[in-house]
C-alpha cells in the first residue's frame, strides 16, 4: 500500500479523510504512525459530538506519548471506531483501513478544498514525489 | 529563543546505531537511540530473546587504594564493606538530610579497586560530590568518556555471551563480577541489568566498543538478538520497577518513601545515616506506589486524585508490553499506599481510575 494514497486529502497535521456523499471517514497517516511508534491507547469522542475544523478531536497514545488529533473537517460524528479503541495497534498496522477512527457527517464540504491534496501531503512530509510528480 | 544547543557527545557506537536505523534522541547530553524497530518489538525480544544495549553514556568511577573500601562504603547507602572481589551490589548515593544524590551500582573488581557506574545525567554532580570526600589514602579517576558500557539482557543472554568469550559466563552468580576476554578484547564482565531479566553488563574501552557490539549482534543473530533503544530500556525497567533516577528518585525524594530502604544498611556509618533513620523511625508522610490505570496512560507529573483532592503526582508511567497494562509508579500518602487502594490519576482533565498494587509489575519465571 502506497504510504501516501491517492484517493484521500491530508491536513497537515496528518490526519486523512476519506469523502464519500456527505460521510467523511478519518484518520491518521502512515507517516504520522511512524512518528508516533506503537500505538496503545486512542481516546475519540462519542457519537453525536458535533466537532470543528482543526479542532481537537480526540488523542492517541504511544508507548512514548500522547499526541493530539484533531478534526480536519467540521461535522457531526457518525460513529467511532470501536475496533480501535480495543485494538489501538490497528493505527500502527492499518492506518488507512481498519485503523480508521472517526465518521462524520460533512457540514461544509467546501472544507474539503483547504485540505492537501496526495501530492502537496507527500511533499509536506519530505517524500519524494513517485510517478506522476513533475 | 536564540540560544545555541549545547553540543551533544557520541559514545563510540553513535556510527552503528545510525547504520542500524536507530532513531536518534539527545538524552544526558548524548545523543543516544531511543528506538530502531519499534518500542514493543524491542520489548519483547528482550523479554523472549536476547537484546544489546548501548550504555556507554553511563558513567564509571574507579576507586583504588587502602582507603576505597572505607570511603565507597561510607558514600554508598548498601553494605560495601561486605563486599568480597568479583562481587556487585546496587546503593545509594545519599547526601546528610538523607535525600538521595544518585543510585549505583557498585563492583568490588579487585582487593583495593571499586568501580562506580553512576546515572550519565548526574556524572559531575556525582564526582564533586565524591571529591568531598576523597582522602589522601584513595585514588580517584573519573572514566567515564574512556568507557564504553554494553548491556546483552534477556533468556539467551548468557548462550550468546558465552559463545563470544572464554570465561564461563554462566557460572557467574548474579551480581558477580569477573575480568574477562570478549571476541579478544579486555572486557570486565558482570551479571547485572535493568530489565528484570537475567543478562550481563561488559565494560570495555572505547576502541574495543565496535568489536563487541558487532560481534555480539552477529552471534547472537541466529538466536533472536536485536540492539535495543532506550524507549524499551524504560519500559522494561518500569515493568521490574527499577528506579529511574530523575523521575522516580532525585534530590528531593528520600529512600524511605522511595522504596529504597532495602538498600540502606542503617547499622553502619554513611552519608545521611541518621536522617534515614530518623524518616523510618517515624515513618515516612508518603510512600511510592505501583498503579494499574484503567482507561487511559499515565505520564510523569500527572496528579494522583483521592475523593476529589490531589494528594500526589506520578512519577513514571507507560503502557507495559509485557503485562499488557497501563502501569505507573507515583508517590501517595502513606495512608493511600495500601495494595487495592483505589485512587485517581487525572489524565488531561479527566480523572481515570488507578488501583496500587503489588510490584513488579513484572517478575520472570525462575
Amino acid at each position: 500500500m502506497s504510504s501516501v494514497p491517492d484517493d484521500l486529502r491530508y491536513s497537515k497535521e496528518h490526519e486523512w479523510v476519506r469523502a464519500d456523499g456527505d460521510v467523511a471517514t478519518i484518520g491518521i497517516t502512515h507517516f504520522a504512525q511512524e512518528q508516533l511508534g506503537d500505538v496503545v491507547f486512542v481516546e475519540l469522542p462519542e457519537k453525536g459530538t458535533a466537532v470543528r475544523q482543526f479542532s481537537s478531536l480526540g488523542v492517541v497514545e504511544s508507548v512514548k506519548a500522547a499526541s493530539d488529533i484533531y478534526a480536519p473537517v467540521s461535522g457531526e460524528i457518525l460513529e467511532r471506531n470501536v475496533k480501535v479503541i480495543e485494538k489501538p495497534e490497528l493505527v500502527n498496522t492499518e492506518p488507512y483501513g481498519d485503523g480508521w477512527m472517526i465518521k462524520v457527517r460533512l457540514a461544509n464540504e467546501g472544507e474539503l478544498a483547504q485540505l492537501l491534496s496526495p501530492q502537496d501531503y507527500r511533499s509536506h512530509i519530505g517524500e519524494t514525489a513517485g510517478a506522476g510528480g513533475d | 529563543m536564540a540560544t545555541e544547543a549545547p553540543t551533544l557527545r557520541r559514545t563510540p557506537l553513535y556510527e552503528r546505531h545510525v547504520a542500524l536505523g536507530a532513531k536518534m534522541v539527545p538524552f544526558a547530553g548524548y545523543e543516544m537511540p531511543i528506538q530502531y524497530e519499534g518500542i514493543v518489538a524491542e520489548h519483547r525480544a528482550v523479554r523472549s530473546h536476547a537484546g544489546l544495549f548501548d550504555l556507554s553514556h553511563m558513567g564509571e568511577f574507579i576507586f583504588q587504594g587502602r582507603g576505597a573500601k572505607a570511603l565507597v562504603d561510607r558514600l554508598v547507602s548498601s553494605d560495601i564493606a561486605g563486599l568480597e572481589a568479583g562481587q556487585a551490589r546496587y546503593g545509594l548515593l545519599t547526601n546528610e538530610g538523607g535525600t538521595i544524590v544518585d543510585d549505583v551500582i557498585v563492583y568490588r573488581t579487585g582487593d583495593s579497586e571499586y568501580l562506580m557506574v553512576v546515572n550519565a545525567a548526574n556524572i559531575e554532580k556525582d564526582r564533586r560530590h565524591v571529591l568531598r570526600y576523597l582522602g589522601a589514602d584513595v585514588a580517584f579517576d573519573d572514566r567515564s568518556l574512556a568507557t564504553a558500557l554494553v548491556a546483552i539482557q534477556g533468556p539467551r543472554a548468557a548462550t550468546i555471551l558465552e559463545s563470544a568469550t572464554t570465561t564461563s559466563v554462566r557460572e557467574l552468580p548474579a551480581f558477580g563480577v569477573v575480568g574477562s576476554e570478549v571476541l579478544g578484547k579486555g572486557a570486565t564482565v558482570a551479571r547485572t541489568g535493568y530489565t528484570g531479566e537475567d543478562g550481563f553488563e561488559i565494560f570495555v574501552a572505547n576502541d574495543a566498543a565496535d568489536r563487541i557490539w558487532e560481534g555480539l549482534l552477529e552471534r547472537g543473530a541466529s538466536l533472536g538478538i536485536k540492539p535495543i533503544g532506550l524507549g524499551a530500556r524504560d519500559t522494561l525497567r518500569l515493568e521490574a520497577r527499577f528506579s529511574l533516577y530523575g523521575n522516580d528518585i532525585d534530590e528531593t525524594t528520600n529512600p524511605i518513601e522511595a522504596g529504597l530502604g532495602w538498600t540502606c544498611k542503617l547499622d553502619k556509618a554513611f552519608i545521611g545515616r541518621d536522617a534515614i533513620a530518623a524518616i523510618k523511625a517515624e515513618g515516612p508522610k508518603r510512600r511510592i506506589v505501583g498503579l494499574v490505570i484503567d482507561g487511559g496512560v499515565a505520564r510523569h507529573g500527572h496528579e494522583v486524585v483521592s475523593a476529589g483532592e490531589v494528594v500526589g503526582h506520578v512519577t513514571s508511567g507507560t503502557f507495559g508490553p509485557t503485562v499488557q497494562k497501563n502501569i505507573a509508579l507515583a508517590y501517595v500518602p502513606t495512608r493511600l499506599s495500601k495494595v487495592g487502594t483505589a485512587v485517581a490519576v487525572r489524565i488531561r482533565g479527566k480523572d481515570v481510575p488507578a488501583t496500587v498494587v503489588k510490584t513488579p509489575f513484572f517478575r520472570r519465571a525462575e
